[in-house]
């Protein structure tokens, strides 16, 4: 028992991060129809710019703030410069141009930051506490608490605020909120500043318990996507559950199966569940039209 | 659109144009066998030899990728992991049960195949990005299991690969190697254009253009989907195994997802629903890694740049951008 709470602990933790790279992909596809395949990547620059300004001698919180500022800079420069122009491209190529720019920001991280791991430092201390016989770490419940909170911001920008409205509605039918005056454009860029945001947040969260990389974002954005996908894309609630479950999922592998096909766990998952669900659990059943 | 799909309209068409369009496509093909006669004449050692048929084996995978992604508009994100079954079957069935190597090559690509067909039933019901992650969800899982299953494949360290025999006969060096994919790549081009100017070839276009009108019009599309997906998963697998003997020694990296994604690239950079394009494509990405060579540890970031740059300003591609303004200037 103690050891199944050991791993229902490690798995919602790790779980929390993947539900913010699901809720990022969902935002950006909600503005955009666009699978951003550099989310993994909005991640990982968060973790390592905190660790680099953390370890230059600026202090913990103030270097997390920084960090998260210049993903979200890095989200608003990408979206002007690489996606803006390309908006009305076939969706093959728009996810070329995704995979493009996590190239050149991951190849940017490595020519700058070099290719070695790092560890954030722990944001409570490292003393694991006593939970029920298990363990579960200080980070583990910082991850948690921040992630919960971000959903419930999250919540109450998208339900209650006019923005948030407007970027709701121009995912539903972007021709019909152009009509009744929304900006779609500032709805993209937007939508990507919160991704980038939201990514970094999940990237720093976790660098002190996995650590980080120049290459650490890219099973994260896969995964995230994963979650998306299981949760139905576009679907924000089903972003956070599919990312919580597959964290479970994961860890349970790990723990009962295999460790070594611990990666292969999602996928695995993701194939079944669109051979039997092609729309992702939460996603509703589409028709298209000629 | 009824002018599009009845067969009296489509070969009226092209009855009207048949001499310039039959000799375009015979120039090409005469040309491309030129300058592979020709190459090897003037390629001074074996690195060189040895670029070119990388380039030979990616364009082929690319002409069959092609297919799937240009002219059906399916995407795949998995295809390394057809690649991977290709190689490293025929390493294992030839190193483990000293089967002679074409049949460990052939029992390869008909494993690649079959998994190919059994998944396509599912996946390709999938649309557009459910059916992208499918597929790298496929691709990732094969990568994993290459580099676990160490007892079998020799896990991260690679694993060598026999040479290739093939009646009686051993092929190794690079100039036999060379006329081998050579011939390969010739046959897959005509095979190709031959294929899209086929009634199946025009079912192909007119899925791409929209599944519910294709349907309509009487296509059976889930089963050329599949057919297709199919035939692009063994050709990629066969030419696997074939790099595999040429190579002489795989890692489970050629199963990754960067090649699978490189691979792509291929297709879209060099133009989609072009077999020129991918021919193109294959080379440029090839040679690519040596051109920046130089430039030590920014590979990673030119070439996004330059995925990205394609595909802004040639959304179709070079190969079919280049020709359209040609055309245009020509008018």
């Amino acid at each position: 028992m103690a050891q199944f709470l050991q791993f229902v602990f490690s798995g919602i933790t790790v779980g929390a991060t993947y539900a913010l790279a699901a809720l990022g992909f969902s935002i950006i596809y909600n503005a955009s129809g666009i699978i951003n395949f550099a989310q993994g990547e909005f991640m990982m620059i968060g973790g390592m710019a905190a660790v680099f300004l953390a370890a230059a001698g600026i202090p913990l919180p103030l270097a997390i703030v920084l960090a998260v500022c210049i993903v979200a800079l890095t989200g608003l420069i990408i979206e002007k410069l690489m996606i803006e122009p390309a908006r009305d491209a076939e969706i093959v190529s728009i996810i070329i141009i995704t995979i493009g720019i996590s190239m050149i920001l991951r190849g940017l991280v490595e020519v700058f930051l070099g290719k070695a791991n790092h560890a954030l430092p722990s944001f409570s201390g490292e003393k694991p506490l006593a939970v029920l016989g298990a363990t579960i770490l200080p980070q583990s419940l910082w991850v948690l608490g921040v992630s919960t909170l971000l959903v419930v911001v999250l919540g109450f920008f998208f339900g209650r605020t006019r923005t948030g409205k407007a970027m709701l509605a121009a995912s539903y039918n972007r021709l019909a909120a152009q009509l009744v005056g929304v900006n779609t454009n500032s709805v993209l860029l937007l939508s990507f500043i919160l991704s980038a945001t939201i990514g970094a947040i999940g990237g720093i969260l976790i660098a002190p318990i996995a650590t980080t990389s120049y290459d650490a974002g890219l099973m994260l954005g896969l995964k995230g996507f994963v979650a998306a996908t299981l949760g139905g894309l576009g679907n924000g609630l089903g972003a956070v559950v599919g990312g919580l479950f597959l964290g479970l999922f994961e860890a349970m592998t790990a723990g009962y199966i295999s460790s070594a096909y611990k990666d292969a766990a999602p996928f695995i998952l993701i194939l079944l569940i669109l051979t039997f669900r092609p729309q992702g659990v939460f996603g509703a059943k589409q028709t298209d039209r000629v | 659109m009824s002018t599009m799909t009845s067969p009296p309209a489509v070969t009226s068409r092209q009855g009207s144009a048949p001499k310039s369009w039959m000799s375009s496509r015979f120039t090409a093909i005469a040309i491309l066998i030129a300058v592979l006669a020709l190459l090897p004449l003037v390629l001074p050692n074996a690195f060189y030899f040895d670029l070119v048929i990388r380039i030979m084996i990616n364009a082929v995978i690319a002409i069959a990728l092609n297919l799937l992604i240009g002219y059906t508009g399916q995407i795949s994100l998995g295809h390394a992991g057809f690649f991977g079954i290709g190689a490293y079957g025929s390493a294992i069935l030839t190193a483990r049960y000293n089967m002679p190597p074409l049949l460990s090559l052939a029992i390869a690509t008909l494993a690649a195949a079959a998994l190919a067909w059994l998944v396509a039933g599912a996946i390709l019901r999938l649309k557009g990005h459910y059916l992208a992650m499918a597929t790298l969800g496929l691709g990732i899982i094969i990568s994993i299991i290459l580099n676990n299953e160490a007892a079998w494949t020799g896990g991260p360290d690679g694993m060598s690969v026999d040479t290739f025999r093939m009646f009686g006969l051993r092929l190794a060096g690079e100039q036999s190697w060379y006329w081998m994919f050579a011939g390969l790549l010739v046959a897959s081009i005509v095979l190709a254009q031959n294929l899209v100017d086929s009634p199946a070839g025009r079912a192909l276009q007119a899925l791409h253009g929209s599944e519910v009108a294709a349907s309509v019009v009487g296509i059976d599309t889930a089963a050329f989907k599949t057919r297709v997906f199919v035939v692009s998963a063994g050709t990629t697998a066969a030419m696997g195994g074939l790099a595999a003997f040429y190579m002489g020694f795989i890692t489970p990296n050629l199963a990754a997802f960067q090649h699978s994604i490189e691979l792509m690239t291929m297709v879209v950079v060099g133009g989609m629903a072009s077999v020129y394009g991918s021919v193109f494509g294959a080379a440029l990405l090839s040679l690519l890694p040596q051109a920046l060579a130089r430039v030590e540890g920014w590979e990673t970031v030119i070439f996004g740049f330059i995925l990205v740059g394609t595909m802004i300003f040639m959304p179709r591609g070079i190969v079919p951008s280049i020709a359209a303004l040609l055309r245009k200037k020509d008018a």
